[in-house]
């Protein structure tokens, strides 16, 4: 939920720009940029307003959906205003504790859709999704998870579902002749062979340390299955230290000792897609990464997708591990929640555009057209129309990731409640530099279990 | 403001004076009204607000609720707060400790009044043009391990993990400090090198003194009370060093360069613990005043101007 956390979600935004035109770009643009539709606030009495990101291609996509809704309602105009991913998290927390929130409430869900629900700031559209229940059906159902609080559904997820994946370089393992890792042990065995060879194992971008997380993510599941972080989030006591858990962090730090990690990662940051940058220009093997990435290397990369360089996997099982190999992390979906603080002809306006314009086939198509898989079933019958070839394989890789994950867990920075997530990223950064060992960590966040 | 006008009848002559003083400023003081005005509503009320949240438990959403002392013992007992105070006071000495003795020099150098040194002057401006996220983020780019400019040059010394290792990290923040703020410094030392009256350089060649002797004996000694207003600015302002160490290194590597204000950020914002930020807030302001109050004392308790006072 910080900042730099997001930088993540701004690289949904970023996909398509150079790395640092699109780092300069994400800097310089940080004001709110008001573009009311032709009509403007002239309907606000009935309208709705709503508030969303900047970066493309979810900007243009985003944008549609509202032209649509208000070519097909003129009487209720959708009024949107656009803002830069960091600005964004700032504004909008102040904006709805003091009252002047938008109608509907983008976001990521989980932890911090829950620090609305607690302050009463959103609407509870359970009994809304019972009316249309074929809307709901048509959704992934894993998709509901991040969007639910204490049993009842507060947000609408929409867009993309952005698994973590592991993302290797087809030539390196070629110049090692090693085989991409089919276990934790693999890997470890991996990370020698492209030392020696002068090729760095992963590429982090560790200062952003959510990307550290990602690792951990998946050792915690790989080797405890995904009760144990299932045990943090419902916030049983001294989950952390877990001996599952503990291991995890183990073996984690051994793959830093073991320098499986490119020099210097503790200060690159994923803002800056340096860490991307690593992976296609072959100084480093193997990057854990969003799905999101995959349209900048694309674009950024030169043939490195288009040449077929770039393999993807989901990330390997540990040996004698109890988590389920199908299992993944990442982010199941974005979320739009509606303002409880609405007037009831806002919220109508709004129920009506979630229900008509935000996985409307119209949008399902935009979203696959840019590499995205849509959070709706009916994503798959749009992959047989993509006709570029790496475009298809990657894209029928994402849809069955998600739709076959046994368990499709959400970063946990997004799930944890912002108080616990800002002490992980902390402390994972720590636990990266070697700062601290794995009981400390574990302690460290054993304190903050439940706050 | 106003002075009491309530004054009796009939003074002796002193008050009399005194009053004619008063009756003078007296519109100059209702001048000072809208600044007063918006310092307290924008100074003032702040500080207390901030003053009340840190006794509160609040996520900056939803309800605010009492908390007594609650926030001030975990924060004071918070086992990293230590290490973020000496981060911070680290910082501001080494910073100071780098600033002080360049800006002395270059700002005593550009008092000079020849041409070539009005040019040198401009160069040396620059910095303080840019923006301390700009600087940073140039900064980041370049030091960069795997794309920066070491890299780039293929110059081996360059090529350091230069944000990734604890204390280089540490004297690159410095470093960037020194080089954005420099030039600030060196403009309030150059006036001041200027107000030095040349009569007294004048006689001190006359007594035989060399360029160094005259800088020692009587540059220095008659920039005293520049010195402590350049090294206040620089000591108070280091504690609010914000938006380029955000920029450049996030506080990182582990928790290398988390300074206060980095910290109460994180934990109001990125935590949503604003009542615990807010005892930082608190522990700033009121750190920041101690300095600000030591300082003044070692300017001492003369009151005599510097030019006669030399």
């Amino acid at each position: 939920m910080d900042p730099i956390t997001t930088s993540r979600r701004s690289f949904l935004g970023l996909v398509g720009g150079g790395a640092l035109a699109a780092g300069l770009a994400a800097c310089g643009t940080s004001g709110p940029q008001s573009s009311g539709s032709s009509t403007g606030g002239a309907a606000a009495g009935s309208g709705a307003s709503y508030w969303f990101l900047t970066g493309q291609p979810q900007q243009a996509i985003r944008e549609a959906q509202v032209k649509r809704f208000n070519d097909a309602n003129p009487g209720t105009q959708i009024k949107h205003t656009e803002f830069q991913n960091d600005a964004f998290k700032q504004k909008i927390k102040t904006a709805i504790g003091a009252g002047q929130g938008p109608t509907l409430i983008w976001g990521w869900g989980g932890g911090g859709l829950k620090s609305y629900v607690d302050a009463g700031q959103v609407e509870d559209l359970t009994s809304w999704f019972g009316e249309n229940a074929e809307l709901k059906d048509s959704i992934f159902p894993s998709a509901f998870g991040a969007a639910t609080v204490g049993g009842k559904i507060y947000a609408m997820p929409v867009e993309t579902t952005t698994p973590i994946v592991l993302f290797y370089d087809k030539r390196s393992f070629e110049k090692v002749g090693a085989e991409p890792p089919k276990s934790w042990g693999d890997i470890m065995d991996l990370v020698p062979k492209f030392n020696d060879a002068g090729i760095a194992p992963f590429s982090l971008g560790g200062q952003s340390r959510w990307t550290s997380m990602m690792w951990l993510e998946f050792l915690f599941d790989r080797i405890g299955g995904a009760e144990v972080f299932q045990n943090i989030f419902d916030g049983k006591p001294n989950s952390w230290s877990d001996p599952s858990a503990l291991k995890a962090l183990e073996e984690m730090q051994k793959l830093i000792k073991a320098n499986g990690f490119i020099k210097g990662f503790s200060s690159i940051t994923a803002d800056s897609n340096a860490d991307q940058a690593l992976l296609f220009t072959g100084k480093a093997a193997m990057m854990l990464h969003g799905a999101w990435t995959y349209g900048n290397m694309k674009a950024s990369g030169g043939d490195f997708v288009t040449g077929g360089h770039l393999g993807y996997m989901n990330f390997p099982p540990v040996d004698g591990g109890k988590g389920d190999p199908s299992d993944t992390v990442g982010n199941p979906g974005q979320y739009l929640s509606i303002s409880s603080k609405a007037s009831q002809g806002e919220k109508d306006t709004a129920k009506k555009f979630l229900a008509n314009n935000t996985l409307d086939d119209a949008s399902v198509e935009a979203w696959v057209k840019s590499g995205n898989i849509p959070v709706v079933k009916s994503a798959k019958d749009k992959l047989s129309t993509v006709t570029d070839k790496s475009d298809s394989e990657w894209l029928n890789f994402v849809y069955d990731t998600s739709a076959n994950a046994k368990n499709f867990a959400q970063s946990w920075d997004q799930a944890l409640s912002p108080t616990q997530a800002e002490t992980l990223l902390d402390n994972i950064a720590k636990l990266f530099q070697l700062s601290i060992s794995p009981q400390q960590f574990a302690d460290s966040m054993n304190a903050v279990i439940g706050k | 403001m106003t002075v009491p006008s309530a004054a009796p009848p009939v003074l002796p002559a002193r008050a009399r004076k005194a009053l004619s003083g008063v009756g003078r400023s007296g519109p100059v003081a209702w001048m000072a009204i809208p600044a007063l005005a918006i310092f307290v509503v924008f100074g003032i009320v702040p500080l207390f607000g901030v003053l009340f949240l840190s006794f509160t438990r609040w996520d900056g959403l939803g309800a605010i609720d009492p908390a007594g002392f609650a926030n001030w013992r975990s924060v004071l007992s918070d086992p990293a707060l230590p290490h973020t105070v000496w981060v911070t006071f680290e910082i501001m000495i080494l910073s100071w400790a780098v600033q002080t003795p360049l800006s002395l020099l270059i700002g005593t150098f550009l008092a000079g009044r020849q041409r070539y040194r009005g040019f040198l002057a401009v160069l040396f401006f620059i910095p303080l043009l840019l923006s301390s996220a700009a600087i940073a983020i140039t900064y980041k780019a370049l030091l960069d391990p795997n794309f920066g400019l070491g890299a780039g040059l293929k110059v081996g010394l360059l090529t350091q993990d230069w944000l990734g290792r604890e204390n280089l990290a540490l004297g690159v923040v410095v470093f960037v400090v020194s080089w954005q703020f420099i030039p600030f410094h060196s403009l309030i030392y150059q006036g001041g090198v200027r107000q030095i009256p040349t009569s007294m350089y004048e006689a001190a060649s006359i007594d035989g003194a060399g360029r160094i002797r005259q800088f020692f004996s009587i540059t220095l000694p008659q920039l005293k009370y520049t010195i402590i207003t350049s090294s206040t600015l620089m000591v108070v302002g280091s504690l609010t060093f914000f938006d380029l160490i955000f920029v450049l290194t996030a506080g990182g590597p582990g928790d290398a360069t988390r300074v206060l204000a980095l910290d109460m950020y994180k934990r109001g914002f990125q935590a949503n613990l604003m009542g615990p930020a807010s005892v930082i807030a608190v522990l700033l302001v009121l750190i920041g005043l101690a300095l600000a109050l030591l300082l003044r004392r070692l300017g001492g308790s003369t009151t005599a101007s510097q030019q006669e006072g030399a």
